[in-house]
């Protein structure tokens, strides 16, 4: 009884932890006053004028787009790749996903001014273009790493049967393969979207002039001294995540979902 | 053979955008500027100015490291063993903090900490004697923590779900205590969780220049802030890529120590 | 699985709407790319230039001139006009980085810029051929009156005890190495190691007191109380002042740096034409004025200035110093590049210290 009392305080004091300073931003977003020192009554200024600024709306238009394409593109060559590796011998496959570990395993500072000397040698104009090189590098691990565990469980004989039965190769991948390892395609494109969004060291080395995701707009603007916009986006940007994760975790709770779950982790 | 041909965008991509970067990399670390091979990059890192920051980011680190560790294992303990109801719900609540962007974290510790921020102003209030921990050392810690204690606690969270029931069950039939059963059996089965959880907080810990720039207030020159300022400030890339050379050798070592956990190469964290 | 790929459709069809938002103006004319200070223009007068001349702006920001060097000479970003400070635009023209302008493209520039502001600028531009002056100021003490007892007359009280943990020092090198020279009574344009060992030692003593080394920061923290004293530029002790009365400005007594920031355009510019339309814009009278009004920085458009309608700030002693009151002023000036090596080795001896 006294271990379970204790077990919860020690729970409730993690999350005290980890959410007293998001709700403290979340409150002081409706707070009339500039300063933090005085509540100055409520207000929803703060949301509007976020929603005037163009400049941080353009980043967070920017900041999507790049997550969705990076980690679309990642999970493509990612997929191929992964049912490619599985086929290798021992030792090829040992190299290729020590290569594969390197983006994860490095530091993120490491991977973003190597990428910029690449770039630069290249002569490739900073911009949209090399943020969205830079990501899809760095996703594609997380892809091959999602979905390699799926690859193993797979039996081959199944592929096999398939083909003997006169099935094209693409036909059988599709039909036998692919929906055994969807869960691994799909939380690998989910780790590959987030990993993006939240990306901002490797973004700040290749970004060029005039674009920013949301991260390195929001790092110019703690520079500049901090704004109640940028509570305000906090906030807003929490709820986004709330709501998304219980929408995809929870919505139609059929048995299928809770499985996807599990695998997820 | 069809099946091999596959892999050849991705090799193509790898060989592109992670390894020839990386010779780059050291390519520049190991010449001058005028393209001449010189070590003078790398031993750079022995100059007082340079040794220090290294040494600082290794303390820092590893501090965070140890704090993480001590905070994530009994979490991930207690989530571990409760049903999968409860669990699910708390697990989703404990990464969703995550989700957020990793600037507004900090940020939000720099509105919490700052002279004027809210918790000095709550202590006012009380009359308690205000907190001064802005720019200095301890803050940068709490931001590590704060912002990678997530990435120590699910990799032990997952080894600990995966341990077989059945052997703890046993070692309890044996007559080994609570204790005894947590040290024989469970520390031992969880150590790649572990490991893996100590690549994945201190890597990030030992090369960061955010948390330090915005928790520090410049005041505090952590590694990460030199090979920054090296690349967009002074404009010198060989000194940066010297000292990034020797960074990786750091990430190197702990790479091999995780790989020896971890023999599939699949990444517990996953 | 259907309710992923709903999830993920939507943030991709959110992405591309918001994506698009930015893009929807009409600019037939082309494009510039430039690169400000941050916080240094009234945005709505690059609306004005967008509408008025057909010409999307790119516009992207930098803190210190150090960080926007290496940018520019890297090559992999092509900017149309920058906006760098003296020093900088001597090395820049130094380095063969520049492109000579063309001023019968920019009648704005010719007639509203004060003359002696040109005449200044020789110090770092000898024949006028690559810089418009944008803003000038000098860099002093902004202190909080209800903090500070002391009168604030000299560099020294940045050293006092009293005020630790309530002193602001600005990061970029030159600025901060200034601060330190000048209360050694050296030249802010010193290249002799010894005196720079002097003033560096200076500076490391000096770091238990600072709370921290910022440069935009200064201002919203001076206005919330954060600190009692900071460095900072001329240019934002009318702004601060606005927002917190208690805040005085002053220039100390052993001399501090002048300067002025200019635009330039790069050699390797893409558009040069829309570059000179975009400067020549940005010195007509009425958008001066809108910048002054927005930024408080002191502007050498002569037009802008007769069109202050506020006599306390066109006569303001900020805004407009009368020069020949203080003495010791300098201007920076490049010190080539053993120099360079020099302050940011001694800089990251502090910075590590």
């Amino acid at each position: 009884m006294i271990k379970t009392t204790a077990q919860k305080i020690y729970i409730a004091l993690i999350f005290i932890f980890l959410y007293a300073p998001i709700a403290t931003l979340m409150v002081l977003s409706f707070n009339a006053s500039k300063s933090r020192a005085k509540w100055g009554g409520f207000t929803i200024n703060w949301y509007v004028e976020l929603f005037q600024n163009k400049s941080i709306l353009q980043a967070l238009g920017n900041t999507l787009l790049i997550a969705f394409l990076s980690a679309s593109i990642a999970t493509v060559i990612g997929t191929v790749a992964s049912i490619s590796i599985q086929g290798m011998k021992r030792k090829s496959r040992a190299i290729i996903m020590g290569i594969t570990n390197i983006p994860m395993l490095n530091a993120e500072i490491v991977t973003g001014i190597s990428l910029m000397l690449l770039f630069i040698v290249l002569g490739i104009k900073f911009g949209f273009l090399t943020i969205l090189l830079a990501h899809i590098t760095f996703n594609i691990p997380y892809v091959i790493l999602s979905i390699m565990p799926r690859m193993k469980q797979l039996n081959p004989s199944t592929y096999e049967a398939a083909l003997d039965l006169g099935a094209s190769h693409l036909q059988a991948f599709f039909k036998v393969v692919f929906p055994d390892i969807l869960p691994g395609i799909v939380s690998g494109f989910t780790m590959a979207f987030t990993m993006s969004l939240d990306d901002f060291v490797i973004t700040h080395f290749t970004k060029g002039a005039g674009i920013d995701t949301l991260s390195t707009k929001i790092y110019t603007e703690v520079r500049k001294g901090i704004k109640p916009e940028m509570y305000a986006l906090s906030t807003l940007i929490f709820l986004s995540v709330l709501i998304l994760l219980i929408l995809v975790n929870y919505a139609p709770r059929k048995k299928q979902d809770t499985n996807n779950l599990r695998n997820q982790r | 053979m069809n099946r091999k041909l596959l892999s050849a965008p991705y090799l193509l991509w790898a060989a592109a955008f992670i390894i020839i970067p990386l010779f780059m990399v050291v390519y520049y670390g190991l010449t001058d500027k005028s393209g001449a091979f010189t070590l003078e990059n790398i031993t750079a890192i022995a100059t007082a100015q340079h040794g220090k920051a290294l040494w600082l980011s290794v303390l820092l680190s590893l501090a965070s490291t140890v704090i993480c560790l001590l905070l994530a294992y009994p979490l991930a303990m207690i989530l571990s063993r409760m049903n999968m109801s409860q669990n699910s719900f708390l697990v989703l609540l404990f990464i969703l903090p995550m989700w957020m962007n990793f600037l507004l974290r900090t940020l939000a510790w720099l509105t919490l900490l700052e002279k004027t921020g809210v918790i000095n102003n709550i202590l006012n209030f009380f009359g308690a004697p205000t907190l001064n921990i802005i720019n200095t050392p301890a803050a940068i810690i709490l931001g590590m923590v704060y912002n990678f204690l997530p990435f120590m606690v699910l990799p032990i969270y997952n080894v600990l779900t995966k341990i077989d029931q059945n052997v703890v069950n046993a070692a309890r039939d044996l007559g080994a205590d609570g204790f005894r059963t947590f040290l024989k059996i469970t520390l031992p089965l969880s150590i790649p969780g572990v490991i893996s959880g100590i690549t994945m907080v201190f890597v990030p810990a030992l090369t960061t220049f955010v948390i330090s720039t915005i928790l520090g207030g410049n005041k505090i020159l952590l590694i990460g802030n030199v090979i920054e300022m090296e690349f967009l400030q002074t404009g010198n890339w060989h000194l940066g890529s010297g000292l990034s050379i020797v960074l990786m050798v750091f990430i190197l070592f702990n790479m091999i120590l995780s790989a020896i956990f971890d023999k599939d190469g699949e990444g517990t964290a996953l | 699985m259907k309710k992923y790929i709903a999830v993920f459709l939507c943030g991709a069809l959110l992405a591309a709407f918001l994506a698009g938002c930015g893009s929807q103006n009409d600019t037939p004319n082309g494009e510039v790319y430039v690169f400000n200070w941050g916080e240094y223009i009234d945005k709505e007068t690059l609306d004005l230039f967008e509408k008025e001349t057909g010409i999307k702006v790119i516009y992207d920001e930098f803190e210190t001139n150090e960080e926007m060097y290496p940018k520019v000479q890297a090559g992999a970003v092509q900017f149309d006009v920058i906006c760098p400070s003296d020093y900088m635009i001597q090395k820049m023209v130094d380095n063969d980085m520049l492109e000579e302008l063309d001023w019968d493209n920019m009648p704005n520039a010719k007639a509203n810029i004060g003359q002696s502001y040109y005449e200044q600028s020789r110090a770092f531009d000898p024949e006028n051929k690559y810089s418009v002056p944008y803003c000038w100021g000098t860099v002093g003490i902004l202190y909080n009156k209800t903090m500070v007892d002391d009168p604030v007359t000299s560099w020294s009280i940045l050293w006092d005890e009293k005020y630790a943990d309530n002193i602001l020092m600005q990061s970029s090198v030159r600025d901060l190495f200034m601060v330190s020279l000048k209360l050694n009574g050296f030249s802010a344009n010193s290249t002799d190691e010894a005196q720079l060992q002097i003033a560096k030692q200076s500076l490391i003593d000096q770091k238990p007191l600072v709370q921290a080394y910022v440069i935009d920061q200064v201002r919203d923290k001076m206005i919330g109380g954060e600190a009692a004293l900071g460095v900072i530029y001329s240019g934002e002790a009318i702004y601060t002042q606005r927002e917190n009365p208690d805040l005085e400005y002053v220039i100390p007594e052993e001399g501090s740096n002048i300067w002025i920031d200019s635009w330039v355009i790069p050699k390797n510019a893409p558009n040069k034409e829309n570059a000179e339309k975009f400067i020549d814009f940005m010195c007509r009278g009425d958008i001066a004025l809108m910048n002054f009004e927005y930024i408080t920085y002191s502007t050498p458009n002569t037009a802008a200035q007769a069109l202050i309608e506020d006599d306390d700030i066109r006569n303001s002693r900020i805004a407009f110093p009368d020069l020949n009151e203080y003495s010791g002023l300098e201007t920076f000036s490049y010190l080539g590049e053993d120099a360079d090596e020099l302050y940011n080795r001694l800089y990251k001896e502090i910075m590590g210290e």
